[in-house]
């Protein structure tokens, strides 16, 4: 089988095609960003100002890495819970935010906001930080340095591997994929 | 006879445990992800399955830690009652290796000094230390850095007698289906039954660090394992949580005497990237 390769930003089009279950390749522009990350950037929002980064068409990477050592743009990369998220994804969501990588399941208000918006929610495999390392060329703090590994980076990714676990129609594989295996 | 230990030694071993235990599993673990590549039965979770093995590969080929989240780090002590410590303060000394692997070891710093304010402390410390006097003169360390995805998901229940062994299970699955996919299945499941509140917890967080491949002595709970990991394998939740049949790589359980009115039972659920390095003194 062929290697499923996506472009990010991701486009409308794209963002559709993509269906649960869907094992891809993500190659571009991505950005990181956790708890505190989107703690900071709703408080911009309610006192009424810009973002640090642009939300249509982009995707974040729930993701704090590690320290890069010398040489290398990162160090170890892999997902974070998304769910320490939800509160905040919505809000993005309705600003365009097209796409979202983490691991572990949503609330209903994240998936109404995908399914409004049009968006997909990836999982990177938990755990393999060393090896989605590798799919990252370039990375550099673009919002919020003083938080560390917290900071906003800008990632240039090349297949970074992903599965689509919640599509734009709100398909959730968390839900379905474990009933197929379970067993009395 | 007593014999003096200086605390640097604890300092310098300390610190090459953190790094060794967040870029190598142990054998056991390695081992049993090996097996569950072979047998699992979904597609995408074999998928998982053989990215993991890929990542430990690369990990320490090239010292990129397995997992980012390299975790808050526990230390044990098991310190010989013959032993006397000289030339600092033991818990300094602890805290001042944990500092050293994080910050030379490219680590990650994941720690807040307050629970409510969250500054980060900068350096990994403090670390969670806890010590066991046992008899002869040498000191077991055990570093078992603990990342949070799968820890946020452990629980202690307070269950009373009635509830007997079927309420044990019943506990240990709610836990196990409740972390799903947040604790980066698959996932070794350490149980801690009898005691008080604090040490069942503590006997859940020791329980991950026996090999995996190894079985408690007593009988019933060496079948009470087993029988765990098969149901918790019947859950379905798989690889990432992907679906498939490898939910779980072990169930380690400790038990302990408790109190007539009472059966606590504590479930620490840690994730694929179950960390310890163990060194004698
Ligand atoms: S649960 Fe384990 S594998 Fe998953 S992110 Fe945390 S430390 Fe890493």
């Amino acid at each position: 089988m062929s290697k499923r390769i996506v472009s990010v930003p991701l486009s409308k089009e794209d963002a559709k095609s993509l269906k649960v279950g869907d094992y891809v390749y993500l190659t571009g522009t991505i950005y990181s960003a956790r708890d505190a990350a989107h703690k900071r950037m709703i408080e911009t929002l309610d006192r009424g100002e810009a973002l640090p980064i642009e939300m249509e068409g982009n995707v974040i990477y729930y993701m704090g890495p590690s320290p890069a050592r010398e040489g290398r743009p990162i160090g170890s990369a892999g997902p974070t819970t998304s769910g320490r998220m939800d509160p905040y994804a919505p809000t993005l969501l309705d600003l365009g935010l097209r796409g979202m990588i983490g691991k572990g399941k949503r609330t209903k208000e994240v998936k109404d906001a995908v399914v409004r918006n049009g968006a997909v929610y990836f999982a990177a495999v938990g755990g393999a930080g060393a090896l989605l390392s590798h799919c990252i060329k370039e990375a550099e703090v673009v919002a919020y340095p003083e938080l560390g590994p917290e900071a906003i980076h800008k990632l240039e990714v090349v297949e970074l591997p992903a599965i689509i676990v919640m599509d734009s129609e709100g398909n959730d594989l968390y839900e379905t994929a474990t009933k197929q295996y379970q067993r009395d | 006879m007593v014999r003096d230990i200086d605390v640097k030694l604890l300092t310098d071993n300390i610190k090459e445990m953190c790094i060794e235990a967040t870029h190598y599993l142990s054998p056991d673990m390695c081992a049993a992800l090996k097996v569950a590549t072979e047998t699992e039965e979904s597609p995408l979770g074999k998928q998982v399955l053989d990215s993991l093995s890929e990542n430990l590969e690369l990990a320490g080929k090239e010292m990129i830690p397995i997992c980012q989240d390299t975790g808050m780090a526990v230390v044990f002590l098991e310190i010989g009652q013959d032993v006397h410590f000289v030339g600092g303060n033991v818990m300094d000394a602890v805290n001042e290796g944990v500092r050293r692997g994080y910050v030379d070891g490219y680590l990650r710093k994941s720690v807040v000094g307050d629970p409510i304010i969250r500054e980060n402390t900068k350096d990994n410390t403090p670390a969670i230390l806890h010590t066991e006097i046992v008899p002869g003169d040498k000191v077991k360390i055990t570093v078992s850095p603990k990342g949070f995805g799968s820890e946020n998901k452990s629980r202690v229940f307070m269950l009373t007698p009635a509830d007997g062994i079927e309420g044990v299970k019943q506990a240990i699955l709610t836990a196990v289906k409740d972390a799903g996919p947040n604790a980066c299945p698959p996932m070794v499941v350490g149980v801690g039954v009898g005691g008080t509140f604090e040490k069942c917890a503590y006997m859940a967080k020791k329980a991950l660090t026996r090999d995996i491949d190894k079985h408690s002595e007593i009988p019933y709970v060496a079948e009470l394992e087993k029988e765990m990991l098969e149901k918790i394998n019947n859950t379905g939740i798989g690889p990432g949580g992907l679906g498939g049949r490898t939910t779980a790589l072990a169930v380690n359980i400790n038990t302990y005497a408790t109190h007539i009115a009472g059966l606590p039972v504590a479930i620490n659920i840690c994730c694929h990237v179950n960390r310890h390095a163990v060194r004698e003194i």
